[in-house]
């Protein structure tokens, strides 16, 4: 089985169990081991923008070590906002001596990056490295009928320089519905912001994206929404239990993570399914639900 | 760095709070401080490095870094600025731990300060027990609970990882509510401890105690040199 080195990130340790438990199963499917990195830190959650800040690079760049020490030029991540502030912080530093020269003047007590951990995101493992068709080969209860809609969100796609798809039309995550069975819906919010952190100050706009968004996906006939971010996951369906309180004959869509879609159709454990997916399952594919 | 000879001993310089003191090479930093006349009244207990009160921050000429030990067990140097901090203002957290709800959110509610860590490192580098300080605070903030009283095992709450951090955490208190937590929910319960508690509430063993209370000294030595010993579990292994 192939190793790839991990960065989990907390949220995956904590509030998005489900989406490391699925995450690990459809990769061991595919002949991929996870390889958690033995120590590791929080990446910093947000990407430092200040120029001469170094200091909010050191968390970061401390996990590019930590790669390095497992003797890997990459780490592979799930989180999106994890793989942005990663992959932001391995462009900032990698290459630029000087900035090198001060970080690891600053982490005397670690080894001296290199400068070469490159940082990727699980789709494009997925997209580039294992490709659709054996991805496909491996589904044993096909999706036929399931209308997906994807939801990006910002941090895969945004600043371009990190997009790991065209930022304004991606398809990686249609790319991926479809090679599962699935049937991948347009509508026009898919590369919207959720409104991130400012779900802790500014609720309502938060409240009112989700509305937006997924009323959305309901307009286009999607049965499910899938993400990478569990900022986004936890906005989306976290506000959305306002919004079936508050606005009338709203109805909740279930929200999950793309290596859940995947784990359905691999039929390997996929973590917690929201109840309304698996009755919407259980309609579509009824003789093979079974067991 | 020259050093001085007093009666034939080697001697080395200390500054202490802007006084320079000779005093003998090779003693602790604590008994080179009360050889140069400064008394303890906080900032002693042990002097076996178990109880963490001996905190010590210093210099060496120099160096600009400050290092931090414990005055207990560090051996003097030559052009040391020495520091004691007797005492850490750390707050700590409120809770009775049989009330509490030992989810993996809890370190976070009672100790929502250790989410600004910003990685440095300074907390370990402060460490006299050479514990991974930063990592344990690191695991609690990912809610393994378990694995934050593991890396922390060996605090003896000196407190200065607190003293250094630039978050304000309260490294040691949240990591000792962590061990505690993980003690009372989470360490498999030993059975046969169970039992034997019961059988002492139930008063199995009163009588032979009280038998024991009276018997001579000379009978108590071949009762003791008498005594069963546990068995060790097979597999382990066990010195004696
Ligand atoms: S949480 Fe919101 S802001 Fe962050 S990536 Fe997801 S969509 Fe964008
Ligand atoms: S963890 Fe902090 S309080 Fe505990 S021994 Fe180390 S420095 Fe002292
Ligand atoms: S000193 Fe404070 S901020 Fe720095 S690593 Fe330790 S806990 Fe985190
Ligand atoms: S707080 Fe920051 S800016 Fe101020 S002295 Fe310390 S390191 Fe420098
Ligand atoms: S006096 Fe107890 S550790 Fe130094």
């Amino acid at each position: 089985m192939e190793k790839l080195t991990y960065f989990p990130g907390c949220t995956l340790k904590d509030t998005a169990r489900d989406f490391e438990i699925s995450g690990m199963a459809v990769m061991e499917a595919l002949g991929y081991e996870l390889a958690e990195l033995e120590r590791w830190n929080c990446c910093g959650t947000v990407f430092s923008l200040t120029e001469d800040d170094l200091m909010h690079q050191v968390a970061p760049v401390r996990d590019l070590i930590r790669a390095q020490e497992a003797g890997s030029e990459e780490i592979v991540t799930l989180c999106s906002m994890c793989y942005a502030t990663l992959k932001r912080a391995s462009l900032f530093v990698n290459g630029n001596q000087e900035r090198l020269d001060k970080l690891n003047a600053f982490m005397n007590k670690e080894v001296d990056y290199e400068g070469k951990v490159n940082v990727v995101h699980l789709l494009e493992v997925l997209r580039d490295r294992i490709g659709w068709d054996a991805i496909e080969d491996r589904v044993s209860r096909p999706l036929d009928g399931l209308t997906v809609a994807p939801f990006y969100g910002c941090t895969l796609l945004r600043p371009k320089e990190i997009a790991i798809d065209d930022p304004e039309a991606p398809t990686v995550l249609q790319d991926l519905a479809a090679a599962v069975g699935a049937t991948p819906v347009d509508y026009p919010f898919a590369v919207e912001c959720c409104g991130a952190y400012q779900v802790v100050d500014h609720r309502d706009i938060v409240i009112e994206r989700t509305h937006r968004i997924m009323s959305a996906a309901r307009r286009a006939d999607a049965d499910v929404v899938v993400t990478s971010c569990p900022l986004c996951h936890y906005n989306l369906s976290d506000t959305q239990k306002e919004l079936v309180r508050t606005v009338p004959d709203y109805k909740e869509m279930p929200i999950i993570y793309f290596t859940q879609l995947m784990a359905l159709a691999f039929g390997v454990d996929a973590g917690k399914i929201p109840t309304a997916l698996r009755a919407k399952l259980k309609r579509l594919q009824p003789a093979k639900r079974e067991g | 760095m020259a050093k001085d000879r007093e009666d034939g001993k080697e001697m080395v310089r200390i500054h202490v709070m802007g006084k320079t003191y000779s005093v003998p090479a090779g003693l602790t930093i604590m008994d080179a401080m009360e050889y140069a006349g400064y008394r303890f009244t906080r900032g002693a207990g042990c002097r076996s490095g178990f109880c963490g009160a001996c905190s010590t921050v210093y210099r060496r000429e120099g160096d600009y870094r400050l290092q931090f030990a414990l005055a207990c067990q560090t051996t003097v140097e030559d052009g040391m600025y020495l520091v004691q901090l007797p005492f850490t203002p750390a707050p700590r957290a409120k809770y009775d731990i049989t009330k509490i709800n030992p989810n993996e959110n809890v370190l976070l509610q009672y100790y929502p300060e250790i989410a600004r860590c910003v990685s440095c490192n300074t907390c370990t580098k402060a460490c006299p027990q050479d514990i991974q300080v930063m990592d344990y605070i690191q695991s609690a903030l990912r809610g393994d609970i378990a694995r934050t009283a593991e890396l922390s095992f060996d605090c003896i709450q000196c407190g200065l990882c607190s003293m250094r951090c630039p978050a304000d955490i309260k490294h040691y208190h949240m990591a000792q509510m962590a061990r505690r937590i993980y003690g009372r929910y989470m360490s498999p319960v030993p059975e046969h401890l169970e039992k034997r508690l019961q059988e002492i509430e139930e008063g199995k063993f009163d009588a032979e105690l009280d038998r024991l209370m009276h018997v001579s000294r000379k009978e108590l030595e071949a009762a003791y040199a008498a005594r069963v010993r546990e068995k060790a579990p097979a597999g382990s292994e066990r010195s004696e």
